[in-house]
C-alpha cells in the first residue's frame, strides 16, 4: 500500500533522515520507533506533504505521493494525528469534526454565500458523519463544546474523530498515547483496535511507549539518526542489539 | 412544576424569543427613518455603511486571521468608481453597485496573492502600502478623479410612488445592502468554507492535512473582503453624493481596523457596534473636547479595550451570560427543598467534560 524508498532529508547541515525505507502492507499496522530525534516526525511530514525530502520516492496505492500537492493527501485517503495535538482551539468538537470532512464537500464560496439547497444537504450530510463518529468515539455529550478546555485525554479522542472524518485508508498517528496516564493508554489502545478493524484502517504508529507500541503493532520500523537500524516483527525489533543500543546507550 | 416542564417551558420561550426579537429589530429598523430628523437618518444611513465594510473585513481579520490595514483603499476604489461611472456616463445608480463590487473583488484578489506568502505585520505593511499610494494616485489622474477637487455627483432619488424624502431613501437602499452583506457573511460562515477559513486561522498545517487548500481561501478570503469594502464605498457615494482623495486618507483605513477591534473580532454583531463606533465616537470626541478630539478618541479606544478586551460584542455576551447565571442561581435556590441535580434544572443541557478515565463505548471491541 506504501512504500518508502531512500528518503533523504537535509535541514541545512543536519540529516534528519538518511536514506529511510519500509514498506507498509494493506491492512497491517506498523511501528515507528526510535530515540527523539531519529527522524520519525519529520518522516510523517514527508508522507502528508508537509515537507519535501531532497531524495527518495513515496509511493502509495501505485501513485508517486511526493507530486501531490499538500491539501490533496486527504483526498487520497491519508489522515494524521498530531504529536502535542493540532486540533482547532476555539471551533467546538463537533466543527473539528467537521473540517476532517472538508475534502468530502464541494461547497465554494459562491454557493455558500446564497445557502443553496445543496449547500443546506451537504452541510447536513457533514453534520450527520461528524455527529456518528462523534457516538461512536463516546463524544457526543461535548459536540458543543469548545476544544480548548476539555481533558487532554478527551482531545485524543477528538483527534482521532477528526483524522476518522478523512475517511482514511491510512492513519498516521504520531505518539497517539503520549502524555496520557497507565490506565488511559488501555484504554486508548484498545479504542485504536477496534476503530482499526471497523474502519479497515492500515496504520503507521510513533509512539515511544513500547508496550502500546508491541500490543498493537505487526510490525516495528527502528530509526536512530535518520536510518533504519530495524525492520521485523516487534518481539525481534525488541531483541535486536542495535535497537537496545539505540534506546540505552552502548556499554562503556 | 417538574424540572422537565421547565425546562421544555424554557425552550418553547426561547422558539419565540428569537422570531420575536427579529420582528421587533425589524420593525424598528423599518420605522427609524419616519421618526427621527433627518440628520440622525444620516448618521444612521452612515453606521449600516461602516457595518457593511466592517462586515467583509470581520470576515478577513475576525475569521480569517489576516491582518489589512488597505481596507479604506477598498472603500475609496468602490466610491471612486462609482462616482466616475455617475460623472462620465449616465449608467444609473443601481448600475455603479455591481461594477464597483466586482472592481474591488478582482483587486482583492491580486491582493490576495501576496497574502499566501506573507503574514502577520508584512501583510499588514503590504495592504498600508496600497492605503498610502492610493489618495495621491487620485489626485494624479485629474482628468477622470476630479483631482484634490473631486467628483459631485447625483444621490440617487426616491421613486414618486415611495412618498420618501431623499435621505430616507437613501437609508432604506443601505439598510437593504446592509442586511444582504450581513447574511451573506453569515452564510459563509455557517459552511463549509467559514470552517476551512476559521481552521486556517487556528492551525494551518493542521487544515492542510484535513484538505483545507490555505493558498485558495487565504485569496478568496480577501478577495470577499474587499469586495464588501467595495460595496460599501459605492454606497458612500450614493449617500455623500462627493468623493475626494482626502475622505479616504490612510486615517479611514485604521479607523475601520480599529471600529472592528472594538466592536469586536470574530463576532456576527461586531461589525455593527464597531460601525456605531467608528460613526458617533469621533463626534463624541469633538463635543468632549475640541480642542483635542484625537486625544479623547484614543483614550476611549484605550478605555474600551481595557474594560472589554474581546470588544463591545465580547462585553455584551458576558453581560447576558452573567444575567443568565444569575437567574439560574435564584431559580436554584428558591427550589431548593424539591430534591433535584442542579445539572437538570440549567434549561438547554451542558456539555459535561468527561472524565478522563470514562471508557469510550465502542463496539465489536
Amino acid at each position: 500500500m506504501l512504500t518508502v524508498d531512500g528518503i533523504t532529508m537535509r535541514f541545512g547541515g543536519i540529516t534528519a533522515l538518511d536514506g529511510v525505507g519500509f514498506a507498509v502492507e494493506q491492512g497491517t499496522a506498523v511501528g515507528l520507533i526510535g530515540p527523539n530525534g531519529a527522524g520519525k516526525t519529520t518522516l510523517f511530514n514527508c508522507l502528508t506533504r508537509r515537507c519535501t525530502p531532497d531524495e527518495g520516492t513515496v509511493c502509495y496505492e501505485g501513485e508517486d505521493l511526493l507530486s501531490l500537492p499538500p491539501h490533496a493527501v486527504a483526498g487520497h485517503g491519508i489522515a494524521r494525528t498530531f504529536q502535542n495535538l493540532g486540533l482547532f482551539q476555539h471551533l467546538t468538537v463537533r466543527e473539528n469534526v467537521m473540517v476532517g470532512a472538508h475534502h468530502r464537500g464541494r461547497t465554494g464560496y459562491l454557493t455558500a454565500a446564497l445557502r443553496l439547497p445543496r449547500v443546506r444537504r451537504e452541510e447536513a450530510r457533514l453534520r450527520s458523519l461528524a455527529e456518528e463518529l462523534l457516538r461512536r468515539l463516546d463524544l457526543a455529550d461535548v459536540a458543543d463544546h469548545p476544544a480548548s478546555g476539555l481533558p487532554f485525554g478527551t482531545l485524543k479522542r477528538v483527534e482521532l474523530a477528526r483524522a476518522l472524518a478523512v475517511e482514511p485508508r491510512l492513519l498516521l498517528l504520531d505518539e497517539p498515547v503520549n502524555g496520557l496516564s497507565h490506565g488511559e493508554v488501555e484504554v486508548f489502545a484498545d479504542l485504536i483496535r477496534a476503530v482499526r478493524e471497523d474502519f479497515d484502517l492500515t496504520l503507521v504508529v510513533v509512539e515511544h511507549h513500547m508496550g502500546f507500541v508491541m500490543g498493537l503493532c505487526d510490525r516495528v520500523v527502528c530509526l536512530d539518526f535518520g536510518r533504519t537500524i530495524a525492520d521485523g516483527p516487534p518481539e525481534q525489533v525488541q531483541r535486536d542489539p542495535a535497537v537496545i543500543e539505540a534506546y540505552l546507550g552502548a556499554a562503556a | 412544576m417538574s424540572t422537565g416542564e421547565l425546562t421544555m417551558h424554557a425552550s418553547r420561550t426561547a422558539r419565540w424569543a428569537r422570531p420575536l426579537a427579529a420582528l421587533v429589530i425589524t420593525a424598528a429598523l423599518i420605522a427609524t427613518p419616519y421618526y427621527f430628523a433627518p440628520f440622525r437618518v444620516f448618521q444612521l444611513t452612515m453606521v449600516l455603511l461602516y457595518a457593511v465594510v466592517l462586515a467583509g473585513l470581520n470576515l478577513l481579520v475576525g475569521y480569517g486571521g489576516q491582518i489589512s490595514l488597505g481596507h479604506g483603499a477598498f472603500f475609496a476604489v468602490g466610491a471612486y468608481t462609482a462616482a466616475v461611472m455617475l460623472d462620465r456616463f449616465t449608467t444609473g445608480h443601481l448600475a455603479t453597485l455591481p461594477v464597483a463590487a466586482a472592481g474591488c473583488f478582482l483587486l482583492g484578489l491580486g491582493f490576495g496573492v501576496p497574502a499566501l506568502r506573507l503574514r502577520g505585520l508584512y501583510l499588514a505593511l503590504v495592504t498600508l502600502a496600497f492605503a498610502v499610494f492610493l489618495p495621491p494616485l487620485l489626485k494624479r489622474f485629474e482628468h477622470v478623479t476630479g483631482g484634490s477637487m473631486g467628483l459631485t455627483v447625483p444621490k440617487p432619488q426616491p421613486p414618486s410612488w415611495t412618498g420618501l424624502a431623499e435621505d430616507q431613501w437613501l437609508y432604506f437602499l443601505t439598510l437593504t445592502v446592509a442586511a444582504v452583506t450581513l447574511l451573506v457573511v453569515r452564510n459563509l460562515l455557517r459552511s463549509r468554507v467559514g470552517r476551512a477559513l476559521l481552521a486556517i486561522r487556528e492551525n494551518e498545517s493542521a487544515a492542510e492535512v484535513m484538505g483545507v487548500r490555505l493558498s485558495f481561501h487565504k485569496a478568496l478570503a480577501f478577495a470577499w473582503s474587499a469586495m464588501f469594502a467595495g460595496v460599501a464605498g459605492c454606497l458612500y457615494t450614493w449617500v455623500i453624493g462627493f468623493v475626494s482623495p482626502d475622505s479616504f486618507s490612510l486615517n479611514l483605513s485604521i479607523t475601520l481596523l480599529a471600529g472592528l477591534v472594538v466592536g469586536g473580532l470574530a463576532s456576527v454583531y461586531g461589525p455593527l457596534l464597531g460601525a456605531a463606533f467608528v460613526m458617533y465616537v469621533p463626534n463624541l470626541a469633538q463635543d468632549i473636547s475640541p480642542a483635542a478630539p484625537g486625544v479623547v478618541f484614543g483614550l476611549l479606544i484605550i478605555a474600551v479595550m481595557y474594560l472589554a478586551p474581546t470588544g463591545l460584542a465580547g462585553l455584551a455576551a458576558r453581560a447576558r451570560q452573567g444575567v443568565r447565571r444569575c437567574v439560574e442561581h435564584l431559580r436554584h435556590t428558591r427550589r431548593r427543598p424539591e430534591p433535584a441535580s442542579p445539572a437538570e434544572q440549567t434549561g438547554p443541557p451542558q456539555p459535561e467534560p468527561q472524565p478522563l478515565t470514562a471508557p469510550p463505548t465502542i463496539g465489536k471491541g
